[in-house]
């Protein structure tokens, strides 16, 4: 026995496992890593990377209080697998997917109501829930997130025998970090892209490229039914300040934060500066909440 | 036609043509494009410079036109664009090649593999000046 015999590393509070999901009808096993107890906070994260994103959140003491935030793999993504009849066939997220498998997730854990916050991919499917699913949910949040935003490159180069996926993948996505994040953080945001699988990103992007479009939709939104947050970078080139900005002039009552020294990544590429959006927004959901409760409301 | 302009050609000018010198000092970022050989134009976009890259290192860099010299692709942008590329700390939308392209003050043209296969080779060759000529201002 060393001398430290009975001493223990610092251990961090949130518990992943797996749950049995079934989307589409068929079972995937998907993992989630969760802490804290509350209000259900489900947390997406972006295209071609996984739910190590939210781990800062995951292990904040004082969001953790009033939340149990949660944050699951996509399939094809992190822990979470293809399912087993996946043949090698190219994969592709489609809009109808993405919300399923949302939905599917929140009622195996049998959240009430959660609230859901998703960025960039995870932005945009959150405007999708709020157009067809509001009542379901207690708050939406939509971190770099926009109805549409213009391409600037071509998704072809993510995929293909000549170029290395994950070198292209974390080259592409490097230039929508903002300078001034710390660089371990910036690191490790671009390490979860040069992990992913062959052509997951460029899959995840079929949905925010050519599925997803929800111009002209974005208005049926009703924020009396289901608050919704806006919160965008300035650093994003991908979702513009402008875009978001524009999405959210036809949604009344939605709510815009423009982050400074953000870029795409805010929870991830700098969870400091990005504790410092966040903490108001949770903190008027939890109260919300709370008084809705004591009100009696059916919240 | 104002002298400001002209400044920063010349500043702009100045600074890509010690890039290779200054690539020689980073021994990591040569080693990042150690295999890569290519010849490409590069620079602003009325003076751009045709450059050989061999195993990740500058060989050759020659202001343009050359008469006849071919290159795989080219990268230039407008000389403001690359003088607010290489601030310290560059505003919003100035910060990554292709944010300069998105917002049309670069272009991107012929056979862009090579630039593509070596992304993060060419973004921290390109933002070298960032770090040596305010360095050295």
């Amino acid at each position: 026995m060393s001398g430290d015999a009975g001493m223990t590393g610092h251990i961090e509070p949130m518990i992943g496992r797996y749950v049995h999901v079934e989307i589409r009808g068929e079972m995937h096993r998907i993992y989630f890593e969760e802490n804290g107890q509350g209000i259900p906070l489900v947390c997406l994260h972006t295209a071609g990377s996984d739910n190590r994103q939210w781990r800062h959140l995951l292990a904040d003491d004082e969001f953790t209080r009033d939340f149990r935030v949660i944050a699951f793999d996509m399939p094809f993504h992190g822990k979470s697998n293809p399912p087993e009849s996946w043949s090698g066939e190219e994969y592709r997220l489609t809009t109808a997917r993405y919300t399923e498998t949302i939905r599917a997730f929140c009622k195996a854990l049998r959240l009430e109501r959660p609230v859901v916050m998703g960025c960039s991919i995870g932005g945009r499917i959150v405007l999708n829930l709020a157009i067809d699913h509001a009542a379901e949910f207690r708050a939406l949040i939509g971190l770099e997130a926009a109805d549409f935003q213009a391409p600037w490159y071509d998704t072809a180069w993510l995929n293909r025998p000549d170029v290395h996926g994950g070198e292209v993948c974390a080259a592409l996505v490097s230039g929508l970090i903002a300078p001034q994040s710390p660089a371990p953080a910036r690191r490790e945001t671009l390490w979860a892209y040069k992990q992913g699988g062959p052509g997951v990103f460029k899959g995840d992007l079929f949905f925010y490229r050519v599925d997803g479009d929800l111009r002209g939709r974005v208005a049926r939104i009703n924020t009396k039914v289901c608050p919704l947050y806006l919160l965008t970078g300035e650093y994003d080139f991908s979702c513009m300040p402008e875009d978001t900005r524009r999405t959210a002039a036809s949604i009344p009552g939605a709510r815009v934060t423009i982050m400074e020294e953000v870029g795409h990544f805010p929870m991830s590429e700098n969870p400091k500066q990005f504790r410092r959006y966040i903490a108001p927004v949770l903190g008027e959901i939890a109260n919300t909440s709370s008084l809705s409760s004591k009100q009696g409301a059916n919240v | 036609m104002s002298s400001a302009p002209v400044a920063i050609d010349a500043a702009v000018i100045e600074a890509f043509s010690k890039i290779p010198a200054w690539l020689e000092r980073s021994e990591a970022l040569i080693a990042r494009g150690r295999f890569l050989d290519c010849d490409c134009l590069l620079g602003p976009v009325e003076q751009p410079f045709h450059v050989a890259i061999r195993a990740g290192r500058i060989v050759d860099m020659t202001p343009a036109p050359v008469l006849m010299r071919s290159w795989r692709f080219s990268y230039r942008a407008t000389s403001p664009a690359w003088a607010q590329h290489w601030q310290p700390m560059p505003r919003p939308g100035w910060h990554d090649l292709l944010a300069l392209t998105k917002r049309g003050e670069a272009v991107l043209e012929g056979d862009l593999h090579p630039f593509m296969a070596n992304l993060q080779y060419f973004k921290d060759v390109l933002a070298l000046p960032r770090q040596y000529a305010q360095a050295a201002a």
